[in-house]
């Protein structure tokens, strides 16, 4: 098994290769400082695992999960506990290690890694398919993923290259699209009723002709997304 | 009471590689001076927004010597700053001092 290190700190590098070093048959094949080097290496070589600092100023661990298309096992990095983390919001993070990372945890990894590979496909879509209400969502804001019980959003508006999450207690800003969010979500609580919105229309409270009451927000309803919604209701 | 720095996880994660030892020292003593300088360089000139993305680079270092308060400290220092405050400055340059002492011991 083959692995590539990315994180900005050359100590960290340092102690994640020599943790690597005690596991036969992992061989660390190269090492980056930050995450776009990576991205040009991951074009040309197949590699198995990533292990993979989250707080890199720029370009951070989480944009890099971003971007790949076909990736490999990831294992996050970091040095905050308050991160722990985002790591079961992409499919390919096996795992996530608090530094400093003691060896004993680090076998643990390896062991979750081995596992997820020798996991049937079909076993992981089942287990997204069954993701659904008392499940959380992180998002990421300054830097700090922030965890959110999927069943007390509410509605979540499009707001240029920004998004507005609004549960019953808070009302978030994200940098990300209506799109890339939608797909995080179960289609058992949450739809799309507008361009701009997504409801969770579990909260619904009334509707009238053109828009939905959802605790204290008036949602519009497109005329291309009424039929859906209406549909998915019980109606009497 | 600032808790002092050792090199107890470097030593228990190295055992017996010398080499892993030795090259773990020298990345310290040669990125703590460079990152202690940026830090007193952003905070001198008031760039919050820089000086607490050092002060979270600098608390890794924290937990790796085994300053376990000192990494709580931190953790608080970066969060004052984000807000705006900086009630733990003076506290996190005794820790830096107390860092830099050591780094010459070893």
């Amino acid at each position: 098994m083959n692995c590539i290190i990315i994180d900005d700190e050359a100590m960290a590098r340092a102690i994640v290769r020599q943790l690597c070093s005690k596991i036969p048959g992992l061989d660390v094949i190269e090492e980056f400082d930050n995450a776009i080097s990576a991205i040009k290496f991951l074009n040309q070589q197949d590699i198995d695992v990533i292990f993979l600092d989250i707080h890199m100023p720029g370009f951070s661990g989480v944009d890099f999960v971003q971007t790949l298309k076909d990736p490999p096992k990831v294992v996050m990095t970091t040095s905050d506990t308050d991160f722990a983390i985002a790591a079961y919001e992409y499919e390919c993070i096996v795992d996530y290690l608090v530094k400093p990372i003691t060896l004993e945890r680090f076998e643990k990894s390896i062991a979750k890694i081995h596992s997820a590979s020798t996991q049937k496909p079909q076993a992981k879509v089942a287990a997204n398919a069954d993701s659904a209400v008392g499940e959380d969502l992180y998002i990421n804001i300054d830097r700090r993923l922030i965890k959110l019980k999927l069943d007390e959003i509410l509605v979540i508006e499009a707001k240029g290259d920004y998004i507005d999450v609004k549960t019953e207690k808070e009302e978030h800003r994200v940098h990300t699209t209506l799109k890339k969010i939608k797909e995080k979500l179960p289609e058992k609580l949450f739809l799309q009723i507008h361009r701009s919105y997504i409801i969770n229309f579990t909260k619904i409270i009334d509707i009238e002709d053109n828009s939905v009451l959802i605790a204290k927000n008036v949602v519009p309803i497109s005329r291309s997304n009424r039929p859906e919604l209406m549909r998915r209701l019980n109606l009497l | 009471m600032i808790d002092q720095p050792n090199l107890n996880y470097v030593n228990e994660l190295a055992g017996d590689d010398v080499e892993f030892r030795g090259q773990f020292i020298d990345i310290i003593k040669n990125e703590f001076p460079q990152e202690k300088e940026e830090y007193f360089g952003h905070v001198s000139n008031t760039r919050v927004k820089e000086t607490a993305e050092i002060v979270h680079k600098l608390k890794h270092k924290f937990n790796i010597l085994g300053m376990e308060n000192s990494y709580k400290l931190a953790v608080v220092y970066e969060m004052e700053l984000l807000e705006g405050k900086h009630d733990s400055q003076s506290k996190f340059k005794e820790i830096l001092e107390t860092i830099e002492e050591y780094i010459k011991t070893i």
